[in-house]
C-alpha cells in the first residue's frame, strides 16, 4: 500500500511537469529549478512535509523532495544554532545529493564518451 | 525600387559537387550517393568539430578529384558551418591552402556561398569552390543540450544532418569533364539574394515557420521578375521541414502561384522521416548542400532534370538571442540552375 | 498573405503537430512512478539496515544518482527519456543526468574549462535558485521566530 502511494504521488508530479513542457513550451532546466523552488516555498510552509509522511518516496524522490529538503535544513539549523542556520543549513542537509551528483558526473566523463543519436 | 534577379551572362558552371555524411543519412533514402561516411560519425577525429572539418575536407577532396583539379588551381573557396567563429570549415579546409573566405548564413550557407563562388567566377576568377557542412553532435552541443541529455523532442523539431557538401565551380564550359553519362552541364544562370524576413517566430523547435516567410519572400520576388513556377522541373528548398514546406506552399499559393507540383524540401528527402525521431526532417548547411550535391546536381547532369531553382533557408539566431527572447528571423538564397546538353549529347 | 508578425506566429502555432499529451502523460506516470516506487523500497532497505532516516533519504538519492549517471554514461538513459519524458526528468535522476551529460559531453574541453565549468550547465541553476529560496526562507523564518 505505501509503495502504491509513491508511485501516485511521484507519478502525479511528473504527470504535471509533462503537462508543463508539452502545453507551455517550458525547457527541462526551468522545470527543474521550479520543482525545486516549489519544494523549498511548499516546505517553508508546512505543506510538504505531511506528503512525505503520506508518500515516502513519492514525495522525497522528485526535485520537489531536494527543495523540502533544504528548506527543512533550514528550518533545523536556525532552531539549533539560530541565524547561522540560514547559511549553513540548506547545503548542509543536501550536501549527499549534491556531492554525490557533482562526484559520479566528473568521474563519468573520465570513463565514458558522448556518442550521436540515432 | 524593385530589386531584380542578378543575371550570370558569362556562363559560370558547377563542374563537380560530393558529399560525406553520416550514419543516419547514409541509411536514409539517399544514402547510396554519399561520396564517403562514417559508421560512428566520428570520421576518424577524437571530437565533433574536428569531425565536422574532417567531412569538409572528404566532400571538397572528392570533388576535386572528380573534376579532376588540383587545389592550387582554385581561386577561391567559400565555405561555412554552423559553429562559432566558422570552425569546421576554417580547419577543414586548411590543408588545402586555397584563399579562403568563411561564411555564415545558418542553414543558407550552401546557397550563399554558391551565389558568391558564381558572382566570383562570372567576375573574373577561373575556378572556385563552395563548401558547407553541419553536424547533428557539435550542433546539439551548441545549440541545444548534451548529447547524453535526456530530453523529448517537440513534433515539430527538425534534426540537424550530419553531412557536408563541396561544389567546384568554373568559368569554363571546357574545362568541365564530361564522361558518357553525362548529358548536361549545370549551369548558374541567375542569383537572388535573400532578404531577412522576421515574422516574430520565437520557438527554437519550429524553425520551418521562422524560415517559410523568407523562401516565399525570395521565391515571390523572383517569380514577380519574370519566371513561372511551372518553368522549372524542381523547386528545391534547404531545410522547412515538414511544417516549413506545407506553410511555403500556402504562402506562395496566396500570390495566385502553384508551387505545389514540383517544390521538394532536402530536409524531407534525406531520411525516411515517419516513425523516427527525425519525423519533422533535417535541417543544418550540411542538409541542403549534401541533397543538393549528391541528388539533385547528378539528376541536372544525367539530363533527368532540366532546370532548378535551389532556395537555400536559414534562421538567423544565436542561442543567446533566443534566451533574450528575441524572435528568429529567416532567410532564402536562390539560384537558379539550367542543364546546359552537352555536345555529345546534342 | 500580408499579415503582421503576431498573426503570422498564430497561424504556425495553430499548424504545428501537437505533442501527444496524454500518451506523454501516460509514460510519465508509468516511469516516474516507477522510479519513486523503487526510490521507497530502497529508502526502507537502508532504513532497516540501521540508517538514521536522514541518512536512509540521502542514501536512497545518492544510489537513484548513481544508477542515472551510469546509465547516461553508456548511452541507456537518453534514449529511455525520450519516451518517459517528464516521468526521468523530475525525479532526482534527471538531475544526475543533466549533471553527468554536461560532464562526458564537455570532457574534450578539458577538465578545467570543460569538465569543471561546463557540469553546472542545467545543474548550476537547480543549485543556485535552491539554495537561494532556502536562504530566503531562512531569513524570514529567523524572524518571524525571532519576533515570536
Amino acid at each position: 500500500m505505501e509503495y502504491l502511494r509513491a508511485f501516485i504521488v511521484g507519478g502525479a508530479l511528473c504527470v504535471l511537469a509533462q503537462i508543463l513542457i508539452d502545453k507551455t513550451r517550458m525547457s527541462p532546466g526551468r522545470i527543474l529549478v521550479l520543482y525545486v523552488t516549489a519544494g523549498v516555498v511548499l516546505g517553508a510552509v508546512g505543506l510538504y512535509g505531511p506528503l512525505v509522511d503520506f508518500a515516502g518516496g513519492g514525495a522525497t524522490v522528485p526535485l520537489t523532495g531536494f527543495g523540502y529538503l533544504i528548506s527543512k535544513g533550514v528550518k533545523d539549523a536556525i532552531d539549533a544554532e539560530g541565524a547561522v542556520g540560514i547559511l549553513k543549513g540548506g547545503v548542509t542537509a543536501a550536501a549527499g545529493g549534491i556531492t554525490a551528483a557533482l562526484f559520479f558526473g566528473a568521474a563519468a566523463s573520465l570513463f565514458f564518451k558522448s556518442r550521436p543519436k540515432r | 525600387m524593385t530589386r531584380l534577379p542578378i543575371r550570370i551572362e558569362k556562363g559560370v558552371y558547377i563542374a563537380s559537387s560530393a558529399s560525406a555524411a553520416g550514419k543516419n543519412e547514409k541509411e536514409g533514402p539517399l544514402g547510396s550517393a554519399f561520396d564517403a561516411s562514417s559508421d560512428d560519425d566520428r570520421f576518424g577525429q577524437d571530437t565533433w568539430e574536428r569531425a565536422e572539418s574532417e567531412m569538409q575536407r572528404l566532400a571538397l577532396d572528392a570533388a576535386l578529384g572528380k573534376a579532376d583539379f588540383d587545389p592550387s588551381s582554385l581561386d577561391a573557396v567559400f565555405a561555412g558551418d554552423l559553429l562559432n567563429q566558422c570552425v569546421a570549415s576554417n580547419y577543414g579546409l586548411l590543408s588545402f591552402g586555397i584563399p579562403f573566405f568563411g561564411l555564415y548564413g545558418a542553414c543558407s550557407t550552401a546557397a550563399e556561398g554558391l551565389i558568391l563562388a558564381s558572382l566570383f567566377c562570372g567576375a573574373g576568377a577561373k575556378r572556385c569552390a563552395a563548401v558547407t557542412s553541419s553536424h547533428f553532435c557539435s550542433a546539439e552541443r551548441q545549440f541545444r543540450f548534451p548529447l547524453e541529455y535526456g530530453g523529448q523532442r517537440t513534433p515539430t523539431a527538425q534534426w540537424t544532418v550530419t553531412a557536408a557538401g563541396a561544389f567546384i565551380l568554373t568559368d569554363d564550359r571546357d574545362d568541365v569533364r564530361i564522361d558518357a553519362s553525362v548529358r548536361a552541364i549545370p549551369r548558374i544562370a541567375a542569383v537572388m539574394p535573400g532578404i531577412a524576413v522576421d515574422r516574430g517566430i520565437d520557438d527554437l523547435s519550429n524553425m520551418g515557420a521562422a524560415m517559410a516567410p523568407a523562401a516565399a519572400d525570395t521565391l515571390t520576388r523572383y517569380f514577380s521578375a519574370g519566371a513561372d513556377p511551372g518553368e522549372f522541373d524542381l523547386i528545391v528548398t534547404g531545410d522547412l521541414g515538414r511544417e516549413g514546406s506545407e506553410i511555403l506552399r500556402d504562402l506562395i499559393a496566396s500570390t495566385g502561384r502553384d508551387i505545389t507540383r514540383n517544390h521538394v524540401d532536402c530536409g524531407m528527402m534525406i531520411y525516411d522521416c515517419d516513425g523516427t525521431d527525425r519525423h519533422a526532417g533535417g535541417s543544418g548547411c550540411g542538409c541542403s548542400a549534401a541533397v543538393m550535391a549528391s541528388n539533385i546536381l547528378p539528376n541536372v547532369r544525367a539530363g533527368v532534370l532540366k532546370r532548378v531553382l535551389f532556395v537555400g533557408t536559414g534562421a538567423l539566431m544565436s542561442p543567446l538571442t533566443v534566451n533574450q527572447k528575441g524572435t528568429i528571423p529567416g532567410i532564402a538564397h536562390l539560384c537558379d540552375i539550367t542543364g546546359e546538353v552537352t555536345r555529345e549529347a546534342k | 498573405m500580408n499579415t503582421d508578425g503576431k498573426t503570422y506566429k498564430k497561424f504556425a502555432q495553430a499548424r504545428a503537430r501537437k505533442s501527444p499529451v496524454l500518451k506523454n502523460c501516460a509514460a510519465a506516470f508509468a516511469s516516474g512512478g516507477a522510479i519513486c516506487a523503487a526510490g521507497h523500497g530502497l529508502r526502507t532497505l537502508f532504513s532497516s539496515v540501521g540508517f538514521s532516516d536522514a541518512d536512509a533519504g540521502m542514501l536512497t538519492s545518492s544510489t537513484l544518482i548513481l544508477i542515472a549517471v551510469l546509465l547516461t554514461g553508456i548511452g541507456v538513459f537518453d534514449t529511455v527519456a525520450k519516451h518517459t519524458g517528464a516521468g526521468t526528468l523530475v525525479p532526482i535522476t534527471g538531475f544526475a543526468n543533466a549533471v553527468a551529460s554536461s560532464a562526458i559531453d564537455s570532457r574534450t574541453e578539458g577538465l578545467v574549462p570543460g569538465v569543471g565549468a561546463k557540469i553546472f550547465t542545467v545543474a548550476g541553476p537547480v543549485l543556485v535558485w535552491g539554495i537561494s529560496a532556502g536562504a530566503v526562507y531562512g531569513v524570514i523564518y529567523y524572524f518571524v521566530t525571532a519576533l515570536r
